[in-house]
C-alpha cells in the first residue's frame, strides 16, 4: 500500500481536512481488500473532489457469497459498491465499521443515525443464493436528508458472476445521485509484459474489471502486443501482434475465442480501430510505402486508402461518431499533429497547435472534445482540448505519460504511465481532480482500452 | 551452416595481422589483400569471388556478417535523432561497404530492423521506425543493391537494446540494424 502522496495546496480544501483523511484511512481498508485478492492491481487515490456526495453502502444481509469454487473469499458486494462510487472521485464512503447500524430492509433504516454521520446517502441490501447457484440480490438507495428511498431494484445473476451484480449496483447509484449513466461495469482492455526490454520478455493481452480485479489473458504471445481496441459490442477486440514476425492485425471474438488475421500486408500494419457501427476497422498501413490511414470492410474485405502523403506518417485512426470522418495523428506538417479528415468531402482539417508534438487522439462521447499524447519541452502529457473554443489544458503531470482511453461515460480516463521505472496504469477524471494508479504486481502494465457500455448481464442458470 | 574451422581460423588470423600491419604503418595507403579464400566461411559451397582492386570488403564472418577493410566487423547498427531517419556521413560510408559488399554477393539478404526510443506513442514509433529502416533500404538501392535482397521490419519502441529510461538509453534504442540472413 502506498500512502496518498499529493497534497491538498489551495486552502479552499482545508476545510475539508478530515473528510480527506477519513477518505485516505477508508480507501486504505478497501484497497488493501483487494490487494489481498487474487489480483495484481491495486489501487491508490491521490486527489479527490472538494465535496463529494457522501454515502454509506451497509453491508449487505445473507449467507456468505463465493463466486467461483475452492477456498476464495466471500464477495462483498458493499465493498465493491463502496469502492467503485469512491473511484469515481464523486462519492466519500464509509467504512462499514463506523456505522451505528447495519441496516437490511428498509424498516430497519433510521436515518438519525445516518445523519449524525453526515451522510448524503445510504444503500442498504441484501442477497440470496438459490440451489442452482444463482444470487438474487435487492438493494435500495435513501436520500438521507430527504428522509426518503429514491431508488430500489434488484437483480438475479449466476454465482460467478456477483461482481457483475455489484457493479450494476454501482451504476445504477452513481446515475441516480449524478444524473450521468455509471460506467463501473464496463472492463479495461491492456496488455502486460513480463521481462520487458530482455530476450525473455512475454507479452499477454488482458481483461479486467475497471477496479483491477478478474483479471483474464485472452491472448498470450512470445512476440509484442500493440494496440489493443474494443469493437463497439464488447465482443470482438483488435490488435496487432508480430506472432508471425511481422506486425499483422488481428480481430478476436471474445464470445468464441477465435482469432481472424485482417490485416497481413507488406509492410506496417498497425492501429486498428473499429468504426461505430462495428463492421470496418480503419487502421495503418506502410503497403503503398509509408504508414497511411486505411479502411477496412470487415465483411467484405475491400480496403479502402484514406490519405496520401507519400512522405508524411499517417496513423492512430479513431472514428468520429456518425462514422463520417476519422481523426488521426500526422506528421505530414513536419511534427506529429492531429488531423481530420472528412471521408465525404475528402477536406483535411488540422485540430491541433499546443506544444511540439500531438499524437494518439481520442475523442469523448459529446465529440466535441479531443485527448491526445502532447509533449511541450521534452515531457510527455495527456491533453484535453476543446475542439469549439479551441481552448485546452493539461490532464495529467507526469512526464512520459501515453495511450489515454476514455470510460463511455466520458468521465474518466485511462492512461499509460511509469513509476519506478514500471509501466503502470492509471486514471484521471476529465476535470482532472481525480486520480488513482493502478500499479502492476509484476512487469509492465502499458495501452490500457476502455470498453464501451457493456449492457447485458449474465442470463441466470435458469 | 557448417562453418569450415579452418578456413575460418585462416581468415581470423590474416584479418588480425592486416589490422595490427594497419595499426603499425598508418601511412601506408593500401592493405594487400591476402589471396585467401575470401567466401564468407558459411556458404562454403559458393565459388570463390574474384577480389578485385578498390573493392573493399568481399568476406564476412563467421555468422555471415560482412567484414570491412581492416578485417573488422562492419557497423551493422545505424543511429538516429529524436524524431528523424537521417542518416549520417558516416553511417553512409559504413552503407557503401555493404552496397558493396551486397552487390558481390546476390543471394545474400538482409532484414533491415528499424527501431525507436520509448517516448512518443506506440504506433507513431511503428511507422518511425519503419521510416528509419526504409532510409538504410533507400540508401543501399540507391547504391546498386537489389531491392530483393532487402526487407524492412519495425518494432517501433518494442524491442529496445537498451531497456533503461534516460537520455543514453534512448540515443541507443533509435536505430535501424541490419540482420544478415
Amino acid at each position: 500500500m502506498k500512502a496518498a502522496t499529493s497534497p491538498c495546496p489551495r486552502a479552499v480544501r482545508r476545510a475539508f481536512a478530515m473528510r480527506w483523511r477519513l477518505l485516505r484511512s477508508a480507501l486504505a481498508i478497501l484497497a488493501a481488500a483487494a490487494a489481498t485478492a487474487l489480483q495484481a492491481i491495486e489501487i491508490v487515490i491521490q486527489e479527490g473532489w472538494d465535496s463529494p456526495y457522501k454515502i454509506a453502502v451497509a453491508p449487505f444481509a445473507g449467507p456468505p457469497l463465493r463466486d467461483g469454487p475452492g477456498p476464495v473469499a466471500p464477495v462483498q458486494i458493499a465493498d465493491i459498491v463502496a469502492f467503485d462510487l469512491m473511484r469515481s472521485g464523486q462519492f466519500d464512503s464509509l467504512p462499514g465499521d463506523s456505522m451505528l447500524s447495519h441496516p437490511a430492509t428498509p424498516d430497519e433504516v433510521h436515518f438519525r443515525d445516518w445523519r449524525i454521520l453526515g451522510m448524503d446517502y445510504l444503500v442498504i441490501g441484501s442477497a440470496r443464493q438459490a440451489e442452482s447457484g444463482d444470487v438474487t440480490v435487492i438493494y435500495h438507495l435513501f436520500d438521507i436528508s430527504a428522509e426518503r428511498e429514491i431508488f430500489s431494484s434488484f437483480l438475479t445473476v449466476p454465482q460467478t458472476a456477483i461482481r457483475d451484480a455489484a457493479h450494476r449496483i454501482s451504476d445504477a447509484v452513481y446515475e441516480q445521485v449524478t444524473g450521468i449513466r455509471g460506467a463501473f461495469s464496463t472492463k479495461i482492455l491492456y496488455v502486460l509484459v513480463e521481462n520487458p526490454g530482455t530476450p525473455q520478455a512475454s507479452y499477454q493481452l488482458k481483461i479486467a474489471d475497471t477496479d483491477g480485479e478478474r483479471a483474464t489473458t485472452v491472448f498470450r504471445s512470445d512476440q509484442p502486443i500493440l494496440s489493443p481496441s474494443w469493437a463497439p459490442d464488447s465482443r470482438r477486440v483488435a490488435y496487432v501482434t508480430f506472432e508471425t514476425g511481422r506486425s499483422t492485425i488481428v480481430v478476436q471474438d471474445l464470445d468464441r475465442g477465435t482469432r481472424e488475421r485482417v490485416a497481413a500486408y507488406p509492410g506496417t500494419n498497425g492501429a486498428p480501430m473499429f468504426s461505430p457501427d462495428g463492421a470496418k476497422l480503419a487502421m495503418s498501413l506502410s503497403r503503398d510505402g509509408n504508414a497511411e490511414i486505411y479502411i477496412k470492410d470487415l465483411e467484405s474485405g475491400e480496403l479502402r486508402r484514406v490519405t496520401r502523403r507519400p512522405s508524411a506518417i499517417d496513423t492512430e485512426p479513431i472514428w468520429t461518431a456518425d462514422g463520417g470522418s476519422v481523426i488521426f495523428t500526422s506528421d505530414r506538417g513536419g511534427s506529429p499533429r492531429i488531423y481530420r479528415k472528412d471521408l465525404t468531402t475528402a477536406v483535411v482539417e488540422r485540430l491541433t497547435f499546443e506544444g511540439d508534438y500531438n499524437a494518439r487522439p481520442r475523442l469523448l462521447p459529446d465529440g466535441l472534445k479531443l485527448i491526445y499524447v502532447h509533449r511541450a519541452n521534452n515531457v510527455y502529457r495527456i491533453a484535453w482540448q476543446d475542439l469549439e473554443r479551441g481552448t485546452a489544458r493539461l490532464l495529467t503531470e507526469t512526464s512520459l505519460d501515453e495511450s489515454p482511453s476514455i470510460a463511455p461515460n466520458g468521465t474518466m480516463m485511462i492512461y499509460a504511465t511509469r513509476e519506478h521505472g514500471q509501466g503502470i496504469l492509471a486514471v484521471v477524471s476529465i476535470d482532472s481532480r481525480v486520480k488513482y494508479i493502478l500499479p502492476s504486481a509484476a512487469g509492465d502494465v502499458r495501452e490500457p482500452a476502455w470498453s464501451p457500455f457493456i449492457d447485458a448481464l449474465p442470463p441466470p442458470s435458469e | 551452416m557448417t562453418p569450415n574451422a579452418s578456413k575460418t581460423l585462416v581468415v581470423a588470423v590474416v584479418a588480425v595481422a592486416a589490422g595490427v600491419l594497419l595499426a603499425g604503418c598508418r601511412s601506408a595507403p593500401r592493405v594487400d589483400y591476402p589471396t585467401v579464400e575470401p567466401t564468407p566461411s558459411v556458404r562454403p559451397s559458393r565459388p570463390p569471388a574474384v577480389v578485385e582492386e578498390r573493392r573493399p570488403v568481399s568476406r564476412a564472418d563467421r555468422e555471415g556478417n560482412p567484414l570491412d577493410s581492416t578485417g573488422q566487423p562492419l557497423g551493422r547498427v545505424f543511429y538516429f535523432e529524436f524524431d528523424q531517419a537521417r542518416l549520417s556521413e558516416r553511417d553512409l560510408r559504413t552503407l557503401a561497404v555493404h552496397a558493396a559488399y551486397l552487390r558481390d554477393f546476390r543471394d545474400r539478404q538482409v532484414f533491415i530492423e528499424g527501431h525507436c526510443d520509448e517516448r512518443g506513442t506506440r504506433e507513431y514509433n511503428l511507422a518511425l521506425g519503419e521510416r528509419r529502416a526504409q532510409a538504410v533500404q533507400r540508401y543501399l538501392v540507391s547504391a546498386g543493391v537489389r531491392a530483393g535482397q532487402l526487407q524492412t521490419i519495425s518494432y517501433g519502441e518494442e524491442r529496445p537494446e537498451d531497456a533503461g529510461n534516460d537520455e543514453r538509453a534512448w540515443a541507443r534504442n533509435r536505430r535501424a540494424v541490419m540482420v544478415y540472413r
